[in-house]
């Protein structure tokens, strides 16, 4: 990568190069592993708050589906997290 | 413009010992317990024949809405877990509660991973020593290994996915959702409570960022409230999957 070349460059040492390759995977792995989930909670809560606005006396049923759904959508965004903390601190 | 210096995780999430093997954490766990005991304890001692108010009337609606939860998930014959998944909301909501109380607390005991590690572990028991019971050892195995309505091949593929899934994610995605939230949140408050000291600590450039501090501490104050939604959506979302994995367990699939 060229980022780890430039951190060559000036001269750093091994162990902070692996430190700053954590970093940057850390990064990389939060942002990305909140793409998916992210479009994921939308269409759910945009489709339940379609069906709650055509049926609202269904609207307590399809809130608590609406957050299972979430919470098992959600569940990757959060091995991210884990992960990025595993990763950067 | 200024160097943050964020603190090891370390030294964010693990509190010295109030007196020794008991610290912060264990102290939130306790109150939590002692606080949910003292209230159901208050509202049964009222007369049930007057009109319900203060704490019986907090306890009652609290009752309701678990109740609730029973009924959308289990069913009538659910009922029996209320009383189960209210000491598990309100364990989790307490614990969850003091990471926005500015004085002395300010930490989620939940952001630490053994609390919804071992929670996760009494559903897990729970969960499966239900489905055992009611439909036995085989019959449970089955009923997760081998959901009906499937073409015969794709059992193959499908049983060893069911098993893990039942067995495996299901607790670990549990206690992964209620500590990650937790922490995820936590570790929000402390960025912005740093960088609003880093701000009005300012050794250069004061004039501009003194002012300017005004906004992380605004963001603050908004995550605060954030947090109070963030913390009892995780009690609710830990309960409701507790009682849908009961349900699943008391009425399997035909």
């Amino acid at each position: 990568m060229e980022a780890v070349a430039i951190l060559a460059q000036a001269g750093l040492s091994a162990t902070d190069a692996k430190k700053a390759n954590a970093a940057i995977g850390a990064g990389f792995a939060y942002g990305l592993a909140a793409i998916g989930p992210g479009i994921g909670i939308g269409y759910v809560v945009g489709k339940a708050i379609e069906a709650m606005a055509r049926q609202p006396e269904a609207a307590g049923l399809v809130r608590t589906t609406m957050f299972l759904g979430i919470a098992f959508t959600e569940a990757l965004a959060l091995i991210g997290f884990v992960v990025f903390i595993l990763l950067g601190l | 413009m200024f160097a943050l210096e964020f603190p090891p995780i370390n030294e964010v999430i693990r509190w010295r010992d109030l007196f020794p093997t008991f610290n912060k954490i264990a102290l939130i766990a306790v109150l939590a317990t002692v606080i949910t005991a003292v209230l159901l304890f208050i509202a049964s001692r009222r007369d049930p024949l007057v009109a319900p108010k203060g704490v019986r009337n907090l306890v009652e609606s609290i009752i309701d809405f678990i109740e609730g939860i029973v009924m959308q998930t289990i069913g009538r014959d659910g009922l029996g877990w209320t009383w189960f998944l209210l000491s598990l909301f309100m364990f989790i909501y307490l614990c969850n509660l003091p990471g926005i109380i500015p004085i002395f607390f300010y930490m989620p005991a939940t952001a630490r991973l053994a609390i919804p590690l071992f929670l996760a572990l009494v559903v897990w028991v729970i969960y499966n020593g239900v489905g055992i019971k009611h439909q036995g050892l085989g019959g449970y195995l089955k009923s997760i290994g081998f959901p009906p309505g499937v073409p015969k091949p794709i059992y193959v593929l499908l049983t060893p996915i069911e098993f893990i899934s039942t067995l495996i994610v299901r607790p670990f995605s549990l206690m992964i959702r209620l500590f990650a939230n937790m922490l995820a949140g936590h570790l929000l408050l402390v960025t912005f409570a740093l960088l609003t000291d880093a701000m009005v600590h300012a050794q250069t450039k004061q004039l501009l960022l003194i002012p300017l501090s005004i906004l992380p501490f605004g963001m603050q104050i908004f995550l605060t409230a954030f947090e109070v939604l963030v913390g009892f959506l995780q009690a609710y979302i830990f309960t409701i999957l507790a009682a849908v994995y009961i349900g699943t367990a008391l009425h399997p699939e035909h």
